[in-house]
């Protein structure tokens, strides 16, 4: 059952009926008990009277039981008979039955005449010679019980709906605020995630609406931050092409021959950038790919790898490359194509920075925990420090090559390896650190000779 | 026209100084929001191309402060954005027109002329005054009805002129609107392509207005 308002209801109209029904149930057998008892003691005392006034006045037995018949007023009800010890019918109220009421011994019971069911109260008097009956019809009783219960079964089938009908109403208002919030909620469109008022909204809707709004928090974050990556990537993207564009249009509209090649060389020096973007872009998918590691168990040797990633890159531009000879005392077991895109990248972005003549200078960290680098470019702002690893996220000290993705590939490489990047500021002069720490695993980092602890 | 352009990629910014410099324009390059902000400061612009994501700022920024200030210099954004809410973002903030990226140079060159046209409040594309006419989009002019061939800063003085027919151009007006702030002007430049365009358009059509500076005769 899916509507809470029509489950109230069942529950709620249920259970007044429930309690109804057992309070009919208790009446009907309180009472139909104690107007047994009512009713005997009414026979019990009618037998007696007329046994007394037979008795004691020494009247004719057929005018005490006319007397009786006479005198009280549920005698259409009561019926009398006064029989000789011997078995003579001597008298008999009006409505007595042909048959004998009474019973041989005193006290009550209950006889079957004519198909008719009695409740007899029997007195004998031997001084005198008579017995006297006096005997109720138990239909007439079971009427007065069935009577007793219509009155009160009556009231109810007419108040139970009216009840019902009341209950369901005080559900709709009572629910009223979970409508209205569902009810803002249903009228919004998809764009619109700002919290939910709940500040009227009853204490059991309000986690409710809280949680709401929880949500709706996170989903404006994730949101906000989807947004700047794809006005990130659609000008890290489109900005080059539109270079392209404009410097051939510039190549085709230009009538010296001076201006042309200068516009070809930058159409050259643009398609580079475009075809390092899109290395870039497939280093990131296949990052993405496979993101669990499987390291061929091989040692690399730290030192050889970073002569190795410098050699590939250091044609660009003049800057001094120093790689400390404590990295060659560094070997460990890793995934080499992970850590090659961490070291590279790091590298790119180093060299990047550093205007010519410049240094790049790696080492390794003490007890051979991971290996660190070191410009002196710019360094990165403090307030973008915790930025730089967002896609196509540059900083104010932007470099005319990049695009933003360098160092995102470096920190999702270094994940998966299960090292951390740190960046900071170097402390001595302007420039950006950044150490690799490798995962403290036994068998990952394992230092051969250690040139640095002496 | 003197533009000025506000983009941080090289490559782009290089192919608009040129680009535009051969359709006839001086054009000056900055990269940062920040060397923007100064620019437009310090010097007066026919036109501003204006990127919408700078490295240490967002060019709505320095739109909407530019505009802030009464700055009525004519804005054309250039954004990788072009989806519509972003281009009513741009032209809310105050830009006279907006164009995706990759564009078309000659298209930027026409919503250039157009923004400036609009700006000085002319109808015609075509600028004409005493018989001389002088159309921008394709760096025309006819004296009379006759074609005469001026050089890219002869056709610049001659644009100033004819842009405000009767108002006076001094000097330096006439520098800052032909030479770039790399460019090395030399003192009597202004004079020497004053006194060739006479030769071409006419002497009597320029009048030199002693120690204010040049102003284009309004009757023939």
């Amino acid at each position: 059952m899916t509507s809470l308002r029509r489950r109230l209801f069942l529950l709620l109209i249920s259970a007044t009926a429930a309690i109804w029904i057992c309070a009919v149930g208790w009446i009907y057998f309180a009472n139909r008990a104690e107007l047994e008892h009512v009713l005997d003691t009414r026979l019990q005392e009618a037998a007696r009277m007329v046994h007394s006034m037979v008795a004691s006045s020494n009247l004719e037995t057929g005018h005490a039981a006319a007397a009786m018949a006479a005198d009280f007023t549920y005698s259409r009800q009561l019926s009398c008979q006064v029989w000789s010890l011997s078995g003579r019918l001597l008298a008999r109220s009006g409505g007595a039955p042909e048959g004998s009421l009474a019973e041989e011994a005193e006290g009550f019971s209950d006889r079957l005449i004519n198909g008719e069911a009695w409740r007899v109260y029997t007195v004998v008097d031997p001084v005198h010679g008579v017995r006297v009956a006096v005997g109720d019809r138990i239909g007439l009783r079971t009427r007065l019980v069935r009577d007793l219960i219509v009155g009160l079964v009556g009231p109810a089938l007419l108040t139970v709906p009216l009840l019902g009908l009341l209950i369901w109403v005080s559900l709709g208002r009572g629910l009223a605020p979970l409508r209205r919030i569902a009810g803002e909620i249903a009228a919004r469109n998809g764009d619109d995630v700002s919290p939910v008022a709940g500040k009227d909204a009853p204490d059991e809707v309000r986690p409710l609406v809280e949680a709401l709004n929880g949500l709706f928090a996170k989903v404006e974050t994730a949101r906000r931050h989807e947004k700047e990556m794809t006005a990130f990537a659609a000008h890290e993207l489109r900005t080059p092409l539109a270079g392209l564009k404009t410097q051939a249009q510039v190549a085709l509209a230009a009538k010296e021959e001076q201006v042309r090649d200068g516009a070809l060389r930058q159409i050259i020096a643009s398609v580079d950038r475009a075809s390092r973007l899109v290395r870039q872009l497939l280093a990131l998918a296949r990052l993405e790919a496979l993101p669990e590691v499987e390291h061929d168990g091989r040692e690399l040797n730290l030192g050889s790898l970073v002569r190795e990633v410098a050699a590939s890159l250091s044609l660009r531009r003049e800057i001094a490359v120093q790689v400390d000879g404590s990295l060659d005392g560094l070997t460990v077991r890793m995934d080499r194509d992970s850590l090659y895109l961490v070291i590279r990248n790091l590298h790119e972005n180093a060299v990047e920075h550093v205007s010519p003549p410049g240094h790049v200078a790696w080492s390794a960290l003490p007890h051979g925990a991971g290996v660190v680098i070191e410009d002196d470019g710019p360094g990165i702002p403090e307030d973008e420090l915790a930025e730089v690893t967002r896609r196509f996220f540059r900083g104010r000290f932007r470099s005319g090559a990049g695009s933003g993705l360098g160092l995102a590939i470096a920190d999702l490489a270094a994940r998966r390896l299960g090292a951390q990047l740190a960046f900071s500021n170097r402390a001595d002069a302007p420039g950006l650190r950044v150490e690799v720490r490798f995962p403290m695993v036994a068998d990952a980092v394992e230092q051969t000779s250690s040139p640095l602890v002496e | 026209m003197r533009i000025l352009v506000v983009e941080d990629d090289p490559v782009l910014a290089d192919g608009l100084k040129v680009g535009l410099g051969l359709m006839g324009s001086t054009v000056d390059v900055v990269f940062t929001a920040a060397d923007a902000r100064a620019a437009l400061s310090a010097n007066r612009f026919d036109a501003v191309v204006l990127d919408r994501m700078l490295p240490d700022g967002a060019g709505l920024d320095i739109l909407s402060a530019l505009r802030r200030q009464g700055d009525m210099t004519p804005v054309l954004l250039l954004t990788a954005l072009d989806e519509t809410p972003d281009r009513i973002a741009g032209l809310d903030a105050g830009a006279d027109d907006y164009l995706g990226k990759p564009f078309d140079l000659d298209e930027l060159a026409a919503r250039l002329r157009a923004i400036v046209r609009r700006r000085e409040g002319r109808a015609s594309p075509v600028l004409a005054v005493a018989g001389i006419v002088l159309d921008p989009a394709t760096s025309m002019v006819t004296v009379g009805g006759k074609a005469v061939s001026l050089s890219r800063r002869e056709f610049a003085v001659l644009s100033a002129l004819m842009e405000w027919p009767g108002a006076i151009r001094s000097r330096t007006e006439l520098e800052d609107r032909l030479y770039g702030w790399q460019e090395e002007v030399e003192s009597n430049a202004v004079e020497v392509h004053i006194h060739n365009l006479r030769a071409k358009v006419g002497r009597a059509a320029i009048e030199t207005v002693r120690g204010l500076g040049y102003r284009l005769r309004t009757e023939p």
